[in-house]
Parts: structure tokens; sequence; C-alpha cells
């Protein structure tokens, strides 16, 4: 049975659901259809790993939207059902349960998925993920009982993870094959920064280590052992090594793919008919020194979402929404506007030693991004700059008396 | 239970129960309704569930915070007196009666 055109979503996490609230929003009036692999009603993502996991909220404050919202706009849900195959000629998908969805629009919001090391062990009970509510739930049951953690993977989700380990005051230990906590987005002096932070509460590091495999007794995980031949005993692991984007149904289907589903600056793929967006995406953006990028937020999901929905209902626009970036590590806060990818020098504003600063982040003399720990009112001037593409050279981001309220507040001459 | 009624920036309004502990913010997403975002969940991150609050209502509120005061500075529709993060607006029995507008856009 297939049903009649629209809009077809693959996907209910933030750029899905965000497309479908969207294209109602602007008026859109033909079938809108979202298709997501998980059960529940679409939830948000990031306070998985922070207030959810930690027990501060529960299901109803997780989700986007109530069921009845779904309701009456008139959004139909396909929850707990995967898509397995598009057709391009016919324009319709076939869904995991046998049905065929047709469509006149359909938009790939099919996210990322955890990136799983190849490693002796790791089908081991006790070795988790933290990424979609499912995994937050088994790792919320396993912490109640935990008596040692170990994080593989010192990234936003392994920090956040141990923040609240911590503060449970479960035993971590992470453990990090480069040199440095989140290496991949803030810049040497941040990573400094929450290293000793995160010691200071307690958590233990590993950097330069490779883990070599997993160990355990009755199918469960007991040890990890590590390339420099240490065994760490651990009752649970987390592994936070980063994710995978879902571009395989696109790449069966013939589209292009290079680290994402590789879309233009309008984010539609090579076929009119199908556009991608959020985590799956691979895109060019104005904000990076390296194109095509693909990004790993909210914001560029929901973001993306918008731009598509507007294209949908006869409004396109090229898409070049600022991307920022948030994660919270216990008394932690750390804002990052703007993509620093192949900064060369970092000028540092504000209490360093205190832990309210900002980095800004150059190439030559671009300023790629902004990093702001504790210090939320840099923040929301970085985002304005940048997204304005307005610099602050690097004298005046050195200088105290600077001001940078000021120059972000000022409107744009003529 | 105390209530909050909040007005679109076309002018329609809904009264909401918003139980004491939750935030104007959560009241209204757990409700479905359009007009605030709150793309970051409720963290004070990203400014999108901005509200204007009525003058003579703006004494019954929690005291505003530094970041919730930083943050006013990154709202889509410009900050005025009156602005708040309504994440930031836990209901006290105090704002029963509470009357918020949404701006035109939240991003």
């Amino acid at each position: 049975m297939a049903a009649a055109g629209g809009v077809v979503v693959v996907g209910a996490g933030h750029g899905g659901f965000q497309v479908a609230a969207s294209l109602r929003q602007n008026g859109y009036d033909g079938a809108i259809v979202l298709v997501g692999d998980e059960p529940q009603l679409p939830y948000q993502r990031p306070p998985l790993s922070k207030d959810y996991l930690s027990g501060k909220i529960g299901l109803d404050l997780l989700l986007m939207r109530p069921a009845a919202f779904f309701d009456e706009h008139r959004i139909e849900l396909v929850s707990g059902v995967a898509v397995s195959e598009i057709d391009r000629a016919g324009k319709s998908v076939l869904l995991s349960d046998g049905k065929r969805l047709s469509y006149d629009h359909l938009v790939l919001a099919a996210g990322a998925r955890n990136r799983v090391p190849p490693l002796p062990g790791i089908e081991l009970d006790g070795v988790c993920y933290l990424r979609n509510f499912a995994e937050t739930e088994d790792l919320q049951r396993r912490l109640a009982a935990c008596q040692q953690a170990i994080v593989i993977g010192a990234g936003f989700i392994g920090l956040e993870f141990a923040a609240i380990a911590r503060d449970k005051g479960i035993p971590v230990h992470i453990v990090e094959l480069t040199e440095r906590v989140m290496g991949r987005v803030v810049c040497p002096e941040t990573s400094a920064y929450f290293a000793a932070a995160h010691r200071q509460t307690g958590v233990e590091f590993s950097f330069g280590a490779g883990v070599t495999r997993l160990g355990g007794e009755g199918g469960k995980v007991n040890h990890v052992v590590l390339a420099d031949g240490r065994s760490l005993p651990a009752d649970l692991v987390v592994v936070s090594i980063g994710v995978v984007p879902n571009e395989g149904l696109a790449a069966a289907a013939g589209l292009a793919v290079d680290n994402g589903v590789v879309v233009d600056e309008l984010l539609l793929t090579a076929d009119p008919n199908i556009s991608a967006i959020g985590d799956c995406a691979s895109f060019p953006s104005r904000h990076s020194l390296k194109n095509p990028v693909r990004l790993e937020a909210v914001q560029n999901a929901a973001d993306h979402a918008r731009c598509v929905a507007s294209r949908l209902v006869g409004k396109p626009h090229v898409y070049e929404a600022l991307p920022w970036f948030w994660s919270e590590q216990g008394a932690l806060r750390l804002q990052i506007a703007g993509l620093t990818t192949g900064f060369q020098s970092v000028v540092l504003r504000g209490d360093y030693d205190g832990g309210e600063y900002s980095a800004f982040c150059y190439a030559g003399d671009r300023l790629l991004g902004i990093e702001s720990i504790n210090k939320p009112a840099d923040h929301a001037f970085a985002r304005r700059l940048l997204a304005a593409g307005r610099g602050v050279t690097a004298e005046q981001a050195a200088d105290p008396s600077f001001d940078l309220r000021a120059a972000a507040m000022a409107r744009p001459a003529g | 239970m105390p209530r909050v009624t909040y007005v679109s920036h076309d002018g329609n309004s809904t009264t909401l129960d918003v139980p004491l502990g939750t935030s104007v913010m959560q009241a209204a997403m757990l409700h479905g309704l359009d007009g605030i975002v709150a793309e970051c969940g409720g963290s004070c991150m990203c400014a999108t569930c901005h509200v204007f609050v009525r003058e003579d209502q703006l004494k019954l509120l929690p005291e505003m915070e530094l970041g919730e005061d930083a943050m006013l500075d990154g709202t889509a529709t410009p900050r005025q007196p009156n602005s708040r993060l309504s994440c930031q607006l836990v209901m006290t029995p105090e704002m029963d009666g509470l009357v918020v507008d949404m701006p035109e856009s939240q991003t």
C-alpha cells in the first residue's frame, strides 16, 4: 500500500522532527510522514547525557512535543520502523515492515550511529554507548550498581558521562588515544583546562592510550587491556569514540556519499526530489575553512531542517546559518560559536585560571570561531559577530579594554 | 494549580496550568505550543525560548542570573527591558496569572 505523495522524512531525530514542524508552520498542506526506527515519540538527544542520565528529568521533558501535537499538525509518525530502500525512479521508499511509501520529496535525516571499535571483547555485557534513549536507560540502570567505570574516548559524550558518574561517587578512568580531551573540537588551552577540572573531581586519565581488548568472565566485562600492557579493572565500559553517518541508504540508491550524503548549498542531493540534513549530510558552509563539512549538532540539524522546509514551500535560500555547539560537564559550561577546525593561533580573553574565559581561534587573520568557558556573554556576542561575518582582530581580542559587546551589538553600516 | 497565559505574535492566547517547579518553557513544550523553540532543551544555552513579560509582573519572577542576562543578548528578536528566557522561569505560587508575549521569531 502506498501513501499519496507529500514529504517523507527518514529519521525522527532533531532534524526530522523540525522539518515536519517547520513545514506545517510554513503552511505546507500536503502529507507529511516521519519515519523513525526508535519506538518513542521524537525526543531531544542532548539531555540524554546530561539531565536525563543524572535522573534530573524524565521522559516527558525529553519529548520534542506531546503525541497530540502530531495529530493536530497532521504529521504521521511511523515509529519503530526503518527505511530499507529508496526507489528513486518510482519516488517511493520501502520500509522494514514491508510497506511502501511514495513521496513527492524525500528528506534524509538519518543521523549517525556509534562508532564501534573492532576490539576483542567489544560484545561483552557491560560495554555501553550513550547516543539514544534505550542506551541511556540501560546505562542509567547499570550506573546504580557500578563500582568502576572506564570511558574509551574523551569527547563531549565521554566527559559528560564522566561528570555524572563522578557526581554519583563512581570511580572513572578515561582512556584517550590522542594526547588531549575534545581534541577534534577545541584548542589545546581549552583541552588542558577541562582535563585539569575533571582531574580535580577525581577523574583519572590515560592519554596516548590505545585499547587492545576487553576482557570478562561469564560474558560480563571486568577489565580493559591497554596497548602499553596495563590491565584496568572495570564493571562498566562506556565507548564514546564518535559516530559514523548513516549514509548507506543514499549510497545504495546511487547518490554521492563522502563522509555523509553529499548535498549542495540548498541541502539538495543530485536528485531534485531528495534532500539530506543534519548529522548525515555533507554540505558546503561559508563558515568552514575546509569544505564540505559534516556536523553533529542540534543547531545544525534544526537549521538545516528549517532551510529545507522553507525551500519546499517555494522559498529557497542558501544555507548559511552559523554553527554553534555546547557541552555541560558538571559545573563546566562550554559554548562554541563557529568552526575552529584548521585554526593556527589562539588568543585567550578573560580569566583562564579562574575558568571564565573565551578562546578566539584564528587562521591567519580570519577569526574562525570562539570557545567560551563559563562565559555565556562572550558566546552570545560571538554568535552575533560571526553570523554577521564581522571579525575581531587578535589585538582586539587580547585587549581587556576592547568592548566586545559594543562590537557585537553594533548595527552593520549602511 | 497556577496558570500562565501565552500570547503568540499574531495575538492568539493560550492559558495553561503550570505545575510548581515546572518552567514556563517546559509547560509550553509539554503542550506542544508553537512560538517557543527551546533548541537546547532548557540549559540556557540557545536563547530560543525568549518571552516578553508584562511590566507589572516582572517583580513576581525569579531574579535573572548572569547566564540568562548574557544569553538574552543573543536572541533573534532583539531583547527589551521586559525580556526573559522562559526556561529560567520556574513556576512559584506568586507567578499564578503570569502573561507572556512570544516574539515574532526565536531563530
